[in-house]
């Protein structure tokens, strides 16, 4: 018997300006509305690379189940500018409203509210039209005052009179034609994955953190800079990302735990330094948060196409954590975990983000907090004399510092012997390669060990599985659950998780790969394992899959 | 006396400058710890090229970076332990070629490091080619008709990119090399050390510094004016004089103050940022 599903009570709202005007932060706000009404919330940001003119939206969905992508279709359209009708009505649901700034605009149908008249009138602040449009928005769906001056009161730093007053203005200026209710759930914070990296890696006891600014993980830079004191981190922008990379290893070499953060780009000119992590043995967690490719690609938009990239990157035998987070709990566990692993094992780890999660924002639910704390390393006893190398069993090494009384402590980026001392000989060269494969090895075990290394959801009996990683999550999931297929996402993908896969794949006949590049990158590391995909759902437009789209292609496997 | 030599071969040529250079750095070692500092406060950052194998030769805390990227490694290192007394060596084609940027940066922001440069003017470790700082018309395996590009003056840089301590020594002159040492490791704040130093085996040009190395008298290193004179003296490709000593040198706050200011005892406040989400 066919169980009936509840209907959730859901919303989606496209607000959409010019760069510069604000349609950002309004959404923003509008979530918040929502999340204090309990309901559920995603974000995903469409921007261009330009600081003024344009066109930018934000897509905000809302509802009463945890969801991870947006929706095509809106409830309500918001438009700032006259783009935002052009390019999206289409996308209007049935009973859908648009919402329109009637100073700039003329359009029939809809509810058109003068919102800069509004502002001037009351003596504001152009910006404050905002304010207007989203007081105007809430009276229209018929939110509570009380429910919007509260979340305005919170969210306006500057002049909250003023904008409380145009927005009470906005507020009655309008009727209800709708009525969304609010749902016994206690609102979450709501962070993009950006913020959950910096936060996730904070737990686990980041202390400094160097970056040079790049899309979409510039994020990263700005949350720990404005938080720095909160969070105990210094965050420093330095001249590229070749110099980030080096000074990041010298921090961690001097005994800090230490994240780097850049995009594609910036990543290629880190590799060297992926590299001198491995040799000199030296922790260091590196973001490397995707976006569309090659070269400077669409800088704001982004794309699963660094994969292959990161799991080879550096030069040498080597081997680094790779594990690509799906939301923003994800983000901040795998970013504190990735950090400890890195300190573990002392190697480079990477997160391997890429746009739609580092910059879309989600509800975070705060029971992951407590699975990220700073974890022991292998640390020098103190006694004897000190070799940075010492030729242990697992390969471990315990780590001692500059500045520890007794010990001479010698790192490097030449092969060497055990107290770091540069070598040439057969013999000492072959020692320490061995070391680092027993420890390659150790690394291999623990991730053949770790549950949580895969994610498998969906209907675990059905005998079509999807593949797919990182951002991909949330879309994936939801067309893959109503569907009833089963969901099997690798999160750590370096070493590479195969007896969970395999396991995994027990009773499935059919394998559907789905991911965001156009040349099927995760298909190739699993036909490493003798893995091979019988469909693949590839999408290089550069933006985000929704659900609806995936399920129309998944109805056809 | 503390040991500060390793058991690791020395594999500089005979006769090379370097070995002037790790004399002085020794010396000045062994006077700081004398008065008072730590053997584990003190850390070297290297390069890579002949200069490097420093770290090799000295034993103390030491990285051995990548070509051209040992400044940022300690900058990081200092960020991390602002105890740490932090020298890096590396050579010309390092600080000049490969890695120019980061030196430009160090002395803008003030990192609180030590810089030694061990100038002989040609990558010697690739077997003597061109570098920024190599006399027009170097003929070397690359250039076998001669250089065709003007050396640049990387002192003048240091003083266009605010470096806070700029001095010179040459490799031969032992003790006042590690006289310059010391007191560029007193310094609070970025400080450079260019040394002279001969490569025997490709750019031999000990003779011409011999002649025309002189200590030069400066009676007031906060003078810009000053400075740019006696910097400008030599132009890394004339027979003029060549001055040493200290430049300039003026105080102001180091980068790694500034950042670690916002550092404190407590841990991190995850809650406390959380609540600025809802
Ligand atoms: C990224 C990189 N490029 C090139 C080299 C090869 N290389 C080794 S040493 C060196 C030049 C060293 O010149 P310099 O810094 O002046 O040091 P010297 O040997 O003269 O002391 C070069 C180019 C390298 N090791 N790494
Ligand atoms: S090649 Fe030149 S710099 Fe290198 S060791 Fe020989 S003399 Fe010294
Ligand atoms: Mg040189």
């Amino acid at each position: 018997m066919k169980k009936t599903k509840t209907v959730p009570k859901e919303y989606s709202i496209l607000i959409g300006g010019a760069a510069g005007q604000g349609s950002r932060m309004a959404g923003l706000v509008i979530a918040k509305i929502f999340n204090r009404m309990g309901y559920n919330i995603f974000i995903h940001e469409d921007y261009q690379s330009l600081i003024k003119g344009g066109h930018n939206f934000s897509q905000i969905r809302a509802s009463s189940k945890k969801i991870l992508s947006h929706k095509d279709e809106a409830d309500f359209i918001l438009a700032l500018n006259e783009d935002t009708i052009k390019k999206h009505k289409e996308k209007l649901s049935k009973n859908g409203t648009i919402v329109f700034n009637q100073d700039k605009i003329s359009f029939e149908g809809g509810v058109g509210v003068k919102i800069e008249t509004i502002a001037k009138e009351s003596g504001g602040l152009s910006i404050m039209s905002n304010t207007a449009l989203i007081a105007a928005f809430a009276k229209i769906a018929g939110i509570d005052w009380r429910t919007l001056e509260d979340v305005l009161k919170k969210e306006i730093t500057k002049g909250v009179e003023k904008n409380l007053e145009i927005a009470k203005k906005a507020y009655a200026s309008v009727e209800s034609l709708a009525k969304i209710e609010k749902i016994k759930n206690k609102p979450k914070p709501l962070l993009t994955g950006n913020e959950a990296t910096a936060l996730g890696a904070a737990k686990a006891g980041l202390e400094n953190y160097f970056a040079y600014p790049m899309t979409p993980a510039t994020g990263i830079l700005h949350y720990l800079a404005g938080n720095a004191r909160e969070l105990n981190v210094a965050a420093s922008q330095l001249e590229n990302e070749i110099s980030v990379i080096n000074a990041g290893i010298g921090s961690a070499f001097a005994g800090k735990r230490t994240m780097v953060g850049t995009s594609g780009g910036g990543f290629a000119l880190m590799t060297e330094g992926v590299s001198l992590a491995a040799m000199s043995e030296t922790p260091i967690l590196i973001v490397n948060s995707q976006r569309s490719g090659p070269a400077t690609g669409v800088p704001t938009y982004g794309g699963q196409s660094d994969l292959l990239f990161s799991l080879s990157s550096g030069h040498g035998d080597l081997l680094r954590f790779v594990a690509a987070p799906g939301d923003a709990e994800e983000s901040f566990y795998w970013a504190g975990k990735l950090l400890n692993m890195a300190w573990k094992y002392q190697s480079p780890a990477i997160l391997l983000t890429d746009k739609d999660v580092s910059e879309s924002t989600f509800s975070f639910d705060e029971k992951i907090l407590n699975k990220v704390k700073k974890e022991k390393f292998s640390e020098w006893s103190g006694k004897g004399e000190y070799k940075r190398y010492l030729n242990k069993a697992n390969g471990i090494s315990p780590m001692a510092f500059p500045g520890q009384p007794g010990a001479i402590v010698k790192g490097t980026s030449y092969e060497h012997d055990e107290y770091g001392i540069s070598t040439e000989e057969t013999a000492d060269i072959v020692k320490m390669q061995e070391k680092r494969l027993r420890k390659f090895e150790a690394m291999q075990n623990e991730i053949d060990k770790m549950k949580e290394a895969i994610e498998i959801s969906g209907n675990l009996k059905s005998k079509k599985a999807v593949i797919c990683w990182g951002s991909a999550k949330g879309a994936v999931k939801e067309a893959a659950e109503d569907l009833g297929f089963k969901v099997i996402r690798p999160i750590v993908i370096q070493p590479f998780p195969e007896r969970q896969i395999y396991e995994a794949l027990k009773g499935v006949s059919k394998i559907i790969s789905i991911e965001l590049n156009s040349t099927g990158q995760m298909e190739y590391v699993l036909n490493g394992c003798g893995i091979e995909a019988d469909q693949r759902i590839l999408k290089y437009d550069m933006r985000p899959f929704t659900a609806e789209e995936l399920k129309i292609q998944l109805k056809k496997a | 006396m503390e040991k500060l030599d390793t058991n690791c071969p020395n594999t500089w040529c005979p006769g090379c400058g370097n070995f002037g250079a790790l004399q002085a750095v020794k010396g000045a070692i062994e006077e700081m710890i004398a008065s008072g500092t730590a053997k584990e406060n003190i850390a070297v950052v290297t390069d890579i090229g002949c200069n490097s194998k420093i770290a090799d030769y000295l034993n103390v805390n030491s990285f051995y970076g990548l070509h051209g990227r040992s400044i940022p490694v300690a900058e990081g290192m200092k960020l991390a332990n602002p105890k740490l007394q932090t020298f890096v060596f590396l050579g010309d084609g390092a600080a000049l070629d490969e890695g120019i940027s980061h030196l430009i940066h160090s002395a803008k922001r003030n990192s609180d490091i030590n810089v030694i440069l061990l100038n002989n003017r040609v990558f010697a470790l690739t077997t003597g080619q061109f570098t920024a700082v190599s006399p027009k018309g170097l003929k070397g395996k690359s250039t076998p008709e001669g250089s065709i590009e003007d050396p640049i003056n990387p002192l003048e840089i240091l003083m266009a990119s605010n470096a806070s301590f700029i001095s010179r020594g040459y490799a031969l002159k032992v003790q006042h090399l590690k006289k310059l040492i010391v007191e560029s490791a007193k310094h609070k704040g970025f400080s450079f050390v260019e040394v002279l130093q001969p490569c025997v085996s490709f750019l031999n040009n000990m003779q011409f510094y011999n002649e025309k190395a002189y200590e030069a008298v400066n009676d007031d290193p906060s003078s810009k004016e000053k400075a740019l004179k006696l910097i400008k003296e030599w132009d890394y490709d004339s027979e003029e004089k060549v001055p040493l000593g200290l430049f300039y040198k003026i105080q102001k706050p180091s980068y790694e103050e500034l950042m670690n200011k916002v550092k404190t005892e407590k841990e991190a406040d995850i809650l406390e940022c959380l609540q600025k989400h809802s």
